[in-house]
């Protein structure tokens, strides 16, 4: 099935990556190359099986839903860069610079 | 004498340090002596990123006063071991092998590690590997490429190259690595050291950075067949913070292999090694062909009885891991995002832009162009096309292996490559050629069975790797066929 750029490019911007100018269909090139393999499963004869998601056979275990300790070596707050009223302070974005009101 | 002391088995070393015969300190000073001396000069491997010498040889001091208090539980005593760098370890950088992860320390161990340690084991370095784990070669990786020791014009494989090159080139005994889709069968096929990827859930992926969750294992790399059964023994276990560990059965490896080599009668009297027709196509290279069917001789000679298989299904092994992997990537790695983790692009205007420009500039070219593909397969129009009909060959797959190993067959023989390592640059413009070294390791991932490479021959001068795959828990059967069969190979 053929990739267009526009394709490359929704992909992109869907895993939140930015293509240089021009990348897209160059990109959109090798996905194609790379599905032409991929397109050979369509012949494979999987009636009645259902999908698998997994390579174990029992199911993931789950805990109790209770709280249970962070299991950290160190507080948290000895790894946060910076850390106030309970919370990690992070920079400031540049369209939040001057206005207060996102402290 | 002294820069020997690494170089001997991990039995060797154990019991002379466990018995104070022998200084862990010694053997990790040796250790790091020959990576520090190897590393600083020009003809560098490239195979350690990162290493605390000061902090290596305190704990291999912590590691002789536990031997002389009479601690007895240390079956690595004073071995040193290095660890590939996508799985954390406390006091040295977690870089995955990735500008995005610049300047981040983990602030928790991951349990292979932990056990590692618990077990006498000293870490001694971390290693390089294609970026995020992502590739075939350890060309991929933004602290640049690594070289293999048994040919410094060829890669090491990937993507734990880095780990098979420090136990290829002598400085550690073991190494741990990742193996998604052969990423530790494929490096130690290419540089002539075992790798062995154990069932999944056997050994607890907590603290190794995902890839492809559903696919990732905490594979071992040794010397030999003996060295990786000894680690793997220690990792090995349930633990409660992986969800998909498994509470299984866990015969000693190491005793497999003694019980096996005292036997009276021929060491692999009644095992059956099924060979299948579909992982010996023409394309095979010569060399690799030629190997296989010389272990093929020794598992006779050694009282094996082999059988030909069919695996029909295995031409739908690597498209189908190649739509699952980058489709779990795409997720796996949304988190490196400027903000949870990861370098931050700084005079962002928006979080979309943050989180763009940082990802785009932290995450190099082959990681990007995965994360795109995985993203497209999954997005609206492709999924059931693509990721459905991936997960639906899986199973095809993982019940046709389960058929065939429960039909008497003990063990499957195949090469673990179809070509022993390639020089740098081979699949440079090749979008499909990256995954195609993996093309007879995947299958083991998609269904979770155990499987080893190990050294099976040569060919022009270069190492060739033979794959065993065992039924899924049996790691006992799956080293005590390798053990026998090093051994008839070096008869």
């Amino acid at each position: 099935m053929p990739v267009s750029a526009a394709d490359v490019a929704a992909a992109a911007a869907l895993a939140r990556l930015q293509l240089e100018p021009g990348a897209a269909a160059g990109l959109a090139r090798e996905l194609e190359s790379i599905l032409a393999h991929v397109e050979t499963l369509a012949a494979a004869h999987v009636d009645g099986i259902p999908p698998t998601a997994s390579a174990a056979d029992v199911p993931a275990a789950l805990r109790a839903d209770v709280p249970a300790p962070e299991g950290l070596q160190v507080p948290l707050e000895a790894m946060a860069p910076a850390w106030r009223d309970g919370f990690f302070t992070v920079p400031r974005l540049a369209a939040h610079r001057g206005d207060r009101s996102h402290e | 004498m002294s820069d020997a002391l690494h170089r001997r088995s991990i039995a060797g070393i154990a019991g002379d340090v466990a018995s104070g015969v022998q200084q862990a300190t010694a053997v990790v000073r040796a250790a790091l002596s020959d990576i520090v001396r190897c590393e600083s000069g020009p003809d560098r491997l490239n195979a350690v990123i990162s290493y605390d010498h000061d902090a290596a040889v305190a704990d291999a001091a912590a590691m002789d006063r536990r031997a002389a208090a009479g601690d007895s539980a240390l079956p690595l005593a004073g071995v040193p071991v290095a660890i590939k760098d996508n799985i954390c370890t406390l006091g040295l950088p977690l870089t995955c092998g990735s500008r995005i992860l610049a300047g981040y320390e983990p602030p928790y161990e991951a349990t292979a590690v932990q056990r590692l340690r618990a077990a006498g084991a000293v870490v001694v370095g971390k290693t390089n590997l294609d970026e995020f784990a992502m590739g075939s070669s350890t060309e991929h990786s933004a602290f640049g490429p690594t070289l293999n020791p048994m040919d410094r014009g060829r890669v090491p494989g990937g993507s734990s190259g880095g780990s098979a090159a420090a136990v290829a080139a002598g400085w550690v005994p073991a190494a741990l690595g990742s193996d998604t889709g052969g990423s530790v069968r494929q490096p130690a096929a290419f540089c002539g050291v075992v790798g062995l990827k154990p069932t999944y859930g056997r050994v607890s992926r907590y603290g190794l950075v995902a890839y492809a969750s559903s696919l990732d294992h905490v594979g071992v790399f040794g010397r030999t067949v003996a060295d990786a059964a000894a680690v793997l023994d220690v990792i090995a276990g349930h633990d409660p913070l992986d969800a998909t560990s498994v509470r299984a059965e866990q015969p000693a490896l190491s005793g497999a292999i003694r019980h096996a080599a005292s036997r009276g009668q021929l060491p692999l009297q009644g095992i059956v090694a099924g060979v299948p027709d579909e992982y010996f196509p023409d394309w095979v290279e010569d060399g690799v062909r030629a190997a296989c069917s010389t272990a093929l001789d020794t598992l006779r000679e050694l009282g094996a009885t082999i059988r030909p298989v069919s695996l029909p299904s295995t031409r739908y092994a690597l498209p189908s891991y190649c739509v699952l992997a980058t489709a779990e990537a795409s997720s796996n790695l949304a988190r490196f995002d400027g903000v949870r983790y990861g370098v931050r692009t700084r005079d962002a205007a928006t979080v979309d832009v943050l989180w763009e420009l940082s990802r785009s500039a932290g995450l190099g070219a082959e990681v990007r162009r995965r994360i795109i593909l995985g993203t497209h397969v999954l997005s609206a129009g492709y999924h059931d096309r693509y990721y459905v009909q991936a997960q639906r060959v899986r199973a095809r797959i993982r019940h046709e292996l389960d058929d065939v190993l429960a039909s008497g067959i003990d063990v499957l023989f195949t090469p673990t490559t179809p070509a022993p390592a390639f020089a740098p640059g081979t699949h440079a413009g090749d979008a499909w050629g990256s995954f195609q070294s993996d093309v007879f390791t995947v299958a083991a991932n998609l269904a979770g069975l155990p499987a080893l490479s190990q050294p099976v021959g040569r060919s022009g001068g270069l190492p060739v790797g033979g794959q065993l795959i065992a039924s899924r828990w049996r790691e006992d059967v799956l080293v005590r066929v390798a053990a026998a069969l090093e051994t008839g190979l070096a008869a």
